[in-house]
């Protein structure tokens, strides 16, 4: 459906786009980090493209992967109603990202939260502090190598309370 | 009038003469304080979560929790005699709610309302405390995700004879067994 922004982008940084595709309409634009933010700039920016709404901005895990993260960022033009999707890979020994709050104020909290949850350092950000997290918690509970049900309370837990029985019985995985 | 403290008097003799049977005012007065406080809980609401909307519908008109003589929220902890735990408490908010609960004045009591209040609910997870009795003593757990207003009516039904009946809440039989052990300690 944007396969129009998807070749503006490939023609504009012809090195930077690693690769595009086109999932039941929804285009996905995987650019290089060092580009990630001049691309943004340019979807957002240029009257071809005009992304003007930061939709959503996430992360995704790979622990098999090399670079280990994704980092996702939805953007939708109000002009035209297109939408697209842009990717870029981030390492985990060097687990940084441009921020984009330069661009969008509301790019804020999302990136706070990506930090937060998995622990993708944004650079420029003016505040990353966890956000829904307390700040004792140690660790990026949304990395797939966090032990999901680790626990970190921050008052100490009752041992006399009655034994809670498991809610389900334990299935084999 | 003249029967109700005589203890300045040495009090009336007791069957055969023996002990005086002061403990008879005692005995009276329990169920008479358990019956007043039943009837008129004072609640502070600890509101999390989805549950919250059943909580509201259970407190209008509709089902009408004043019924119960339990309609007042009481927006400090201090004046409160129940504090209702609604909805799934994650880790983060461990230290208010202890500190809520402990600015309770005694007697005080607690109810879980739904299932994350009570054990976690379906989140098993690194954020969210499997049932608020990790943190606090809790005397009433409500089922339900969310429970129904019956559901809820039923559970301040439960608390209400359990008040009734004079039994201890959970917060001071836990005082009464920490002075025992120290007790013994000591």
């Amino acid at each position: 459906m944007s396969q129009r922004l998807v070749d503006l982008v490939k023609s504009r940084f012809p090195q930077g786009v690693l690769e595009s595709h086109d999932f039941r309409g929804d285009d996905t634009v995987v650019v290089r980090r060092e580009d990630y933010l001049e691309v943004v700039r340019f979807l957002k920016d240029s009257p071809g493209t005009a992304m003007d709404f930061f939709v959503d901005l996430t992360c995704v895990d790979w622990p098999e992967r090399k670079p280990r993260f994704d980092v996702v960022l939805h953007l939708k033009s109000f002009g035209s109603g297109e939408r697209l999707r842009v990717k870029t890979g981030v390492p985990e020994d060097d687990c940084t990202c441009p921020s984009l709050t330069g661009l969008w104020p509301a790019a804020n909290w999302f990136e706070r939260e990506a930090y937060d949850m998995y622990g993708v350092r944004f650079s420029g950000h003016p505040d990353l502090r966890r956000i829904l997290l307390y700040e004792e918690f140690e660790g990026h509970p949304l990395r797939k190598d966090y032990p999901k049900e680790k626990r970190q309370p921050l008052v100490p837990m009752r041992d006399d309370a009655p034994p809670q029985p498991p809610p389900f019985p334990e299935r084999p995985h | 009038m003249g029967g109700v403290d005589d203890r300045s008097a040495g009090g009336p003799a007791g069957p055969g003469g023996g002990a005086p049977p002061f403990g008879w005012l005692t005995t009276k007065a329990d169920p008479l304080f358990a019956w007043a406080r039943k009837w008129s809980l004072f609640q502070y609401d600890f509101v999390t979560a989805c549950c919250a909307m059943e909580f509201m519908s259970t407190m209008c008109a509709h089902w009408d929790m004043a019924r119960f003589g339990a309609e007042i929220p009481r927006w400090s902890p201090r004046q409160a005699d129940v504090l209702w735990v609604v909805g799934t408490i994650v880790h983060r908010q461990g230290p208010p709610l202890k500190r809520i609960y402990d600015q309770m004045c005694e007697p005080k009591w607690v109810v879980a309302f739904g299932t994350c209040a009570s054990v976690g609910g379906f989140y098993d997870n690194y954020s969210t405390v499997q049932g608020i009795d990790k943190i606090i003593p809790c005397d009433i757990y409500i089922p339900g995700c969310p429970p129904r207003p019956e559901q809820v009516l039923d559970g301040l039904m439960l608390l209400q004879e359990k008040i009734g009946r004079g039994e201890l809440s959970r917060w001071q039989e836990e005082q009464q067994k920490k002075a025992a052990a120290a007790k013994l300690a000591g």
